[in-house]
């Protein structure tokens, strides 16, 4: 009985949900929403959880923001999942996070999970090689086998600071134009050997947990995008933040768009 | 929206400039007296008028407005121009202003010296051992201000003025020792050839005059940004100007001139790129370190801003720095830059100094 009446709320849910995206998409959407997930670890304390469970309501805030996202139409979604600082953070919980990253990023080729269900294509951003042999085992399985995927895309930056991708990107270029004049090296020779070169630059940025920096996310290619800090931890994140975030950036993007042809 | 203003046979004359039709309530008799009286004496200024005859039609034509030649040689258009020429720099990118002016200042504006005798105690809240080193500023709102106050834009700027001068004096009070200013940005120079002109002059004269205030002040200059596209006589001024006040200690003042952020990760590129070729380093040697060293903010001993201010509520970084930002506490003001002045600048720093920085790591 009570899985009936559970099913029938989210129906309902569902529903309503579709009816509010369909007046937001009357409206100019976002083609590109990047998330830095912030406050797994506060959540847990605040709720008097012990330590791994903050991580693990994340990820499922994770996944129905990523739903969200995906009903709306929203193509690109890129999360921040783990920092190359995060690293210095105590062995075990780094350890722990790294648990965590496999089982979840094993699951992600499951038959039911949300990848089959939204046709996703993974990527995973950062520097693969400072991750254990299983974890980037099991990442370049998911890449592989989503590689067909087209409809929406989701990238995962996990091992990833920006500098060091302007770094290895800057490496590439002047091996590439290594014979060539050096002056001749323009904004496009870096920007096609950066690893979000597969993406366009997000419009919307949104941090959790009330804290107003970028912590080394993405900063070559959040030049001209809406930066969102929203007070609540993380696994509070809910639908309403997405609504706001989406109806403040439609506020502003008439005005930006001009300003864009201008250019 | 920009303003030009030409000094024109001592003729004070001013007409706008509009890259898409504007609503300001220009008198529409006067713009096209001007433009005919521009277009009669000098055949260059013909594509002006040209462009704007096709932008007068879409002008809204005000209430008649009592015009006279007289009146442009008033008194009073020749204090705002004055006033308006006393603006130190033209940094809201989204409206440029220009002016040439008849070379005199207004003691009003000029910054009141500040020395170690007078250093004020910081405000309530505000603790010292928390005190960011490097501020950096983006000024936005000197445009909406004026329009909103009912004023000419050049109004606006010359209020953006006195409002850095009063963050710089803060500033150097307060012991922060680096303070970068977004000025004009690689975005800018798609503005007409005669607006950039007129601009960077403006920006000459003006160094040139501020020269011996910020020498007595111990403030020490640095330009930073794309000097290729300068003009000759500016480069000079500049190279001057960081060259008198480069042993200053108190303050470093830091202004970003043709700069955008992928613009010096570019330019740090080739340079390592051809430190490579000419065989000092070696691929595999390029690290965050290198490229840091190659930036054009390593004129400063603290390259990275512990704190990035943003007015007018506009909550975006425009490729203002970017390597550089990293880590760095971003604060969004609501207020235009004009009205932002020292209770803004409380409240930014009281922000900053409640924020827990981790830099990725864990507060034990």
């Amino acid at each position: 009985m009570g899985g009936e009446v559970r099913q029938l709320l989210e129906q309902i849910h569902r529903f309503s949900r579709r009816c509010l995206f369909r007046v937001l998409s009357m409206g100019p959407l976002p083609t590109h929403l990047a998330f830095i997930m912030d406050g797994n670890r506060r959540y847990a304390k605040k709720r008097g959880l012990e330590d791994g469970s903050g991580h693990k309501a994340g990820f499922s805030t994770l996944m129905s923001m990523l739903q969200y996202c995906y009903e709306l139409g929203i193509k690109y979604v890129t999360i921040y999942a783990f920092s190359i600082d995060n690293f210095r953070r105590k062995p075990e919980e780094v350890q722990s996070l790294m648990d965590l990253m496999l089982e979840k990023i094993k699951s992600l080729l499951d038959k039911e999970s949300i990848v089959h269900e939204y046709g996703i294509r993974v990527y995973f951003i950062g520097n693969l090689g400072l991750l254990n042999d299983q974890v980037r085992a099991a990442a370049e399985e998911v890449m592989k086998a989503t590689a067909k995927n087209s409809r929406v895309v989701l990238l995962v930056c996990v091992a990833y600071n920006s500098t060091d991708e302007i770094v290895q990107a800057v490496k590439r270029s002047c091996v590439d134009k290594a014979d060539r004049d050096t002056e001749r090296i323009q904004l496009v020779d870096i920007e096609e050997n950066m690893q979000m070169s597969v993406a366009p630059e997000p419009d919307i940025l949104i941090r959790s947990s009330g804290e107003t920096r970028l912590s080394n996310f993405l900063l070559w290619q959040t030049g001209n995008s809406q930066l969102f800090s929203l007070d609540a931890l993380w696994p509070e994140i809910g639908l309403r933040h997405l609504v706001w975030a989406i109806l403040n950036f439609q506020r502003s993007h008439s005005y930006l768009e001009k300003r864009k042809k201008q250019l | 929206m920009s303003t030009i203003i030409i000094a024109f046979n001592n003729t004070d004359i001013a007409f706008n400039i509009s890259p898409k039709p504007s609503m300001e309530a220009v008198p529409c008799s006067q713009l096209y007296y001007t433009v005919c009286l521009l277009s009669l004496h000098n055949h260059h200024h013909n594509f002006l008028f040209n462009q704007f005859h096709k932008r007068m039609i879409s002008l809204r034509v005000p209430a008649p407005s009592s015009f006279n030649l007289q009146r442009l040689n008033s008194q009073a258009l020749e204090r705002r121009w004055r006033l308006g020429r006393d603006c130190f720099l033209s940094f809201s990118p989204s409206c440029v202003e220009n002016r040439i002016g008849l070379g005199v200042r207004s003691t009003k504006s000029e910054m009141a010296p500040f020395t170690a005798a007078e250093e004020e105690t910081l405000p309530e809240g505000l603790q010292p051992e928390l005190m960011p080193k490097h501020v950096a500023v983006i000024m936005d709102g000197n445009g909406r201000w004026a329009k909103n106050q009912g004023l000419q834009p050049w109004d606006g700027h010359r209020a953006g003025v006195e409002a850095l001068r009063e963050i710089v004096e803060l500033c150097g009070k307060w012991g922060i020792q680096v303070l970068t200013v977004f000025a004009f940005s690689t975005d800018n120079w798609i503005r007409p050839k005669i607006e950039i002109d007129f601009l960077l002059s403006l920006f000459e004269r003006t160094l040139k005059s501020e020269l011996e205030t910020l020498a007595k002040n111990n403030v020490r200059i640095s330009i930073i940004g794309d000097s290729s596209k300068l003009p000759k006589s500016l480069l000079e001024v500049i190279n001057e100007v960081e060259e008198v006040t480069k042993n200053n200690t108190r303050l470093q003042l830091i202004v970003a001139v043709g700069y955008s952020g992928k613009y010096d990760v570019l330019q740090a590129c080739r340079g390592i790129a051809q430190r490579v070729k000419d065989g000092e380093i070696d691929v595999e040697e390029i690290d965050e370190g290198l490229i840091e060293q190659e930036l054009e903010t390593n004129v400063t001993e603290f390259p990275y801003p512990d704190l990035l201010i943003r007015t007018s509520g506009e909550l975006r970084v425009s490729n203002f720095l970017l390597w550089q930002l990293a880590y760095t506490e971003l604060f969004f003001a609501q207020e235009l830059w004009p009205d932002f002045g020292r209770n803004g600048f409380v409240e930014a720093l009281m922000s900053f100094q409640q924020r827990q920085r981790r830099f990725g790591g864990r507060k034990s």
